[in-house]
């Protein structure tokens, strides 16, 4: 039945070659943990995206009962935590894995920098690669905020002082993250609901997206 | 060995042992995000009290609308809302609450709502009707009756619940 379904799609777009080129491919002998079991450190970069998949998810499915608003929202969060069913797993999957992720890419970043993998001509990929770790870092700082909790808030207050450290254009661009230039309050948590939901996902999937492409044109690079 | 005997090859073990796994791993992602997401269709619905809406010396022949307030809890949200009710006493001295809430698409039913139709409940969103027992008049867009209040008569003051919807009659 749904080898037939398949065909009939096949037939008309001709979606093999797709999924092929996607999922079908040589995994040299030097990468694969059945024949070296210290392979296994090659198994890093999928995971982080593993762990990135499963972030997307529980975010999205988070957003059905959180709102961005100071009034409501520590009091959604409390509500999705303690009335909604099996809200504790989905919001400590969130939690949790805002910190898996970052560890499984600085074990990958590690990875790849001790074998010398991001030398030419993968120098572009490492500096992706690079670019994806601080959207994640800025993904982490921004989801902190959104409980409006004390941590939240004051965690908040002490990174827009950093911003407005910065020489010259800080004030600018405390004001900016913020949405005003003294108060921590609605804009500040609007918009970092948004820089968190959108922008910083929206970054994150065109930079992945380069990262996987390079590595498919560029191969992996060969044993130590 | 038995030549003949269908062999998985270890291709197929592997792939189904991979299916397996992997079907297995998603669904243990999946099961606790989707719980999560239908939770308010598996909530069970709370019964409310009964409230006391009007003196029983008000209540005539006419039907007249009588307002109260509820507590509402909407999750993370608690507010006053305003319940309505149509309430009259028919041939028989007994008391007719009926729900404001027309049975077509929602919106507020009026007494005497049409100046053609002075003895109807009419609805101005789509001009449906009905008679003075909360009947649909037939041929406009209503297709069942208005919804009844759960009432209760204490003290010579009428309490209204919940509006129910009658059984098709």
């Amino acid at each position: 039945m749904l080898q037939k379904v398949y065909d009939w799609i096949d037939d008309r777009v001709d979606i093999t070659p797709l999924w092929r080129d996607i999922a079908d491919h040589e995994v040299p002998e030097h990468v694969n943990p059945a024949h070296h079991f210290s392979a296994f450190v090659y198994c890093f970069g999928g995971l982080t995206f593993f762990v990135t998949v499963i972030q997307i998810l529980s975010g999205m499915f988070l957003t059905m009962y959180y709102v961005p608003d100071i009034e409501n929202a520590w009091r959604s969060v409390y509500y999705l935590q303690t009335e909604v069913a099996h809200g504790q797993i989905v919001r400590g999957m969130h939690h949790w894995g805002a910190s898996v992720v970052i560890v499984m890419l600085f074990l990958h970043t590690l990875r790849v920098f001790f074998q010398g993998a991001y030398k030419k001509p993968r120098e572009l990929n490492w500096m992706v690669g690079v670019l994806i770790f601080f959207v994640m870092l800025a993904l982490g700082l921004t989801g902190y905020l959104l409980p409006w909790d004390n941590k939240a808030y004051f965690a908040t207050v002490v990174t827009l002082n950093i911003a407005g450290d910065v020489p010259l254009i800080g004030e600018m661009t405390k004001t900016l993250l913020g949405g005003d230039p003294t108060i921590v309050g609605a804009q500040t948590l609007t918009r970092f609901f948004a820089i968190h939901v959108f922008f910083l996902p929206a970054a994150l999937f065109v930079l992945m997206g380069i990262h996987f492409i390079m590595i498919r044109k560029q191969g992996i690079s060969g044993p130590l | 060995m038995a030549e003949k005997k269908q062999q998985v090859s270890r291709r197929q073990f592997l792939n189904y042992t991979l299916t397996g796994v992997g079907g297995f791993m998603a669904a243990g992602m999946l099961a606790p995000m989707v719980r999560f997401a239908i939770d308010p269709v598996l909530q069970a619905s709370g019964s409310s009290d009964m409230k006391a809406v009007a003196d029983m010396s008000e209540l005539t022949n006419e039907p007249q609308r009588f307002d109260w307030t509820i507590e509402q809890v909407d999750a993370w949200y608690t507010s006053e809302v305003t319940k309505s009710a149509w309430v009259y006493l028919d041939e028989n001295d007994e008391v007719v609450a009926l729900s404001p809430v027309c049975k077509h698409l929602g919106c507020t039913i009026n007494w005497a709502g049409s100046e053609d139709h002075p003895n109807q409940f009419f609805c101005p969103c789509h001009g449906g009707r009905y008679y003075k027992d909360g009947v649909n008049v037939p041929n406009t867009p209503p297709n069942a009756a208005l919804d009844v209040y759960q009432k209760e008569v204490r003290d010579g003051k009428l309490y209204l619940g919940n509006a129910v919807a009658r059984e098709e009659a």
